[in-house]
């Protein structure tokens, strides 16, 4: 007698039409997952959703804010689909993007007299040097003793978070702050441009957008690219083949910690103006960075959208917060469940699946 | 120094079992989760949502065990999850987790929130055992736990009994190592993995309940702070084996306590609470060394799905 079990049949190639139905169908079932969650935690799930959905997407501020929280959704999301692609599970952005932030303020802190047109690349750079270290460590320890890249990202999102208030109630707490646990104003010449009457400081956005084109095409059409690929899908052949997986390890994390760093400098110089408190800086992008690289199935052009849709989210998020008065972690549920669907649609665009009795 | 060194061990180590008791749990329940080739990152999820679970329901009852059960039945709903989309729908088992474990900061968020800052009236009690407890000095410093604590103790030998002398275990490892040898032996591969990781999110259950109906206790909104990442990293450097999970969780919690020990002397309380952090890192850095050195490392079909057709 054999018992009725699920059988799995590799597609010989997945369209890509299917492959965009599973992920909406994914999102969907997403959507109706979370809000049976919300029934069941007391909030109304219809009230919910068209909070969400007006906080995010239904009016003008609403979309200013939304693209303004996905700009380092975007510049931490592409750099992870790129690590991803290499199996590099650089769990860590969240911690890149916090050292993206404090070695742009430590570039404040050194040169406050430059002028605009050196002081902002400065910290850009400084940003993408800084989120570079914090994933050079994880990256090493891959690549040379073989540790989990896993726990070593994520532990390093704690040091880094501890470091951050370590700096603002320490030794970079500002002066005119009135006890508050935040460095002095950055000067005026650091500060990103925004589109008039908003939050969107552009050339940041554009960064992303010119990064995630530079990543699509470094995957795709270079050498380095294709080893990438190999390695991340089979590193055995890739190993057969006489790639360098220590280069690539290297070279994937340092671009995905840079980019998270580059992302983190956004935030201060752009937005705050300021290091504060982690919290503060950053709701855990670098974290839904994580679902806007897998939500692009790993395409780094298809994260300038899913990076604009998690925005959305996030600022929704914010309104139901505010609205039903709920805690900050609610965002969290969404993170989760749209991972698990996304995961589970990935599957079903490349097997065939049937359950046999 | 008015305190004599055998006195500082004792006293290191009645602040350090305690701490280390919501770590050994996870790391024992994660021990047989990957013994059985499945990787749960979800385990800070599934503590959270114990603690949450554990304290709401002792609250409201006013029994501390109705709680610390429903943390196992929780913890082992949240794994099961995990369980059905690595083991049954095979998605990749590192994302799979990682996706638990946000949905369990998140709705223990949710769920918590009319909880922060509420008393516990039926928190879980030291217990007096006839003649050790009453022991001068020692008794006082090292019998006086809850029965959690010695629970968690005995469960280490109970375990690895269990793992390494019985039939269960033979089965339970054989399907980590070389599934498709089982399966031909007429192991049910998939079940004894949904057996596994199962039994691994109650323990993270019991684990995270520890932390809000005794240790704290109180809830606190993401009160786990990163001890389920700990438990993942504790399960390496005990190399799979529950002896050595003790050692490790309790070392951990000395840490902790280390903490607390060194704030007066004037160092940042930030730069402390990196310590656990850091020492994990390292800690990974130098079982991988050992585990390279010796040969020994994960179970071979660890993080690898099981299907008979594509052997």
């Amino acid at each position: 007698m054999k018992a009725p079990h699920i059988r799995f049949e590799r597609r010989l190639s997945s369209p890509p039409g299917l492959q965009v139905v599973a992920l909406i169908v994914a999102l969907l079932l997403a959507m109706i997952t979370v809000g049976i969650i919300f029934y069941f935690l007391g909030v109304n799930p219809f009230v919910a959703f068209q909070r969400i959905f007006r906080g995010g997407f239904g009016s003008l501020f609403g979309l200013q804010e939304t693209v303004t929280k996905s700009i380092p959704l975007m510049l931490a999301g592409v750099g992870l689909t790129l690590a991803f692609r290499g199996r590099m599970y650089n769990i860590g952005a969240e911690g890149q993007l916090l050292m993206g932030a404090v070695f742009a303020t430590g570039v404040i802190r050194i040169v406050p007299d430059w002028p605009s047109y050196l002081l902002i690349p400065a910290m850009f750079l400084s940003g993408f040097l800084g989120g570079m270290v914090w994933a050079f460590f994880p990256a090493i320890l891959k690549a040379r003793f073989r540790v989990d890249e896993v726990l070593t990202s994520l532990m390093l999102v704690y040091v880094a978070g501890e470091l951050v208030r370590f700096l603002v109630y320490g030794p970079w707490r500002g002066t005119d702050t009135r006890g508050f646990p935040i460095t002095d104003e950055f000067p005026l010449a650091s500060h990103i441009p925004t589109l008039a009457g908003t939050r969107i400081h552009y050339p940041t956005w554009l960064l992303a957008v010119l990064l995630a084109v530079m990543i699509y095409v470094l995957l795709t059409r270079t050498k380095i690219g294709y080893e990438i690929r190999v390695t991340g899908e089979n590193p055995e052949a890739a190993r057969y083949a006489g790639m360098n997986y220590q280069r690539v390890a290297l070279l994937v994390m340092l671009i995905s910690g840079g980019l998270a760093g580059l992302a983190g400098t956004g935030e201060v110089a752009g937005i705050h103006f300021r290091l504060r408190p982690p919290e503060a800086i950053s709701p855990g992008y670098g974290f839904t960075a994580i679902i806007v690289a897998w939500l692009a199935r790993l395409n780094p052009l298809a994260a300038i959208l899913t990076s604009f849709l998690l925005g959305g989210l996030l600022v929704g998020g914010d309104a139901i917060q505010i609205a039903l008065n709920l805690p900050a972690a609610t965002v969290q549920i969404f993170n989760g469940v749209i991972l698990l669907f996304v995961i589970a649609a990935d599957l079903f665009a490349q097997y065939k699946i049937r359950l046999e009795v | 120094m008015g305190v004599n060194i055998f006195e500082f061990i004792l006293l290191a180590l009645r602040a350090a079992i305690p701490a280390g008791t919501p770590l050994l749990y996870g790391t024992l329940g994660e021990v047989y989760a990957e013994r059985s080739g499945v990787l749960n990152l979800g385990v800070e999820g599934m503590m959270i949502m114990g603690a949450v679970s554990g304290f709401a329901v002792a609250h409201t009852t006013g029994n501390v065990w109705f709680g610390i059960l429903t943390a196992a039945l929780v913890g082992g709903l949240l794994a099961l999850i995990h369980a059905f989309a690595c083991i049954t729908l095979r998605v990749n088992q590192v994302v799979s987790g990682l996706a638990l474990t946000m949905l369990g900061l998140g709705i223990s968020g949710m769920m918590g929130k009319r909880y922060v800052g509420q008393p516990l009236a039926a928190r879980l009690q030291p217990i007096h055992i006839p003649g050790l407890s009453d022991l001068p000095v020692i008794g006082e410093l090292l019998f006086r736990f809850d029965i959690l604590v010695y629970i968690g103790i005995l469960l280490v030998p109970l375990l690895w009994f269990l793992l390494y002398k019985t039939r269960l275990g033979i089965t339970l490892r054989s399907v980590g190592e070389n599934p498709a040898a089982a399966d031909a032996l007429g192991v049910n591969v998939a079940f004894v993995r949904y057996a596994a990781v199962v039994f691994g999110g109650m323990m993270a259950g019991v684990g995270g309940a520890y932390l809000s109906v005794s240790y704290a206790p109180a809830w606190i909104e993401g009160m786990t702070a990163g001890a389920g990442w700990i438990v993942i990293a504790l399960t390496i450097f005990a190399i799979w084996d529950p002896r050595r999970a003790l050692l490790g969780a309790y070392l951990f919690g000395g840490v902790r306590v280390l903490q607390y020990r060194l704030q007066p002397l004037g160092i940042s309380p930030n730069l402390l609470n990196m310590l656990p952090f850091l020492l994990t890192i390292l800690v990974l850095w130098i079982s991988s060394g050992e585990a390279a050195r010796r040969h020994i490392g994960a179970p071979a079909a660890l993080m690898t799905p099981y299907s008979r057709e594509e052997r």
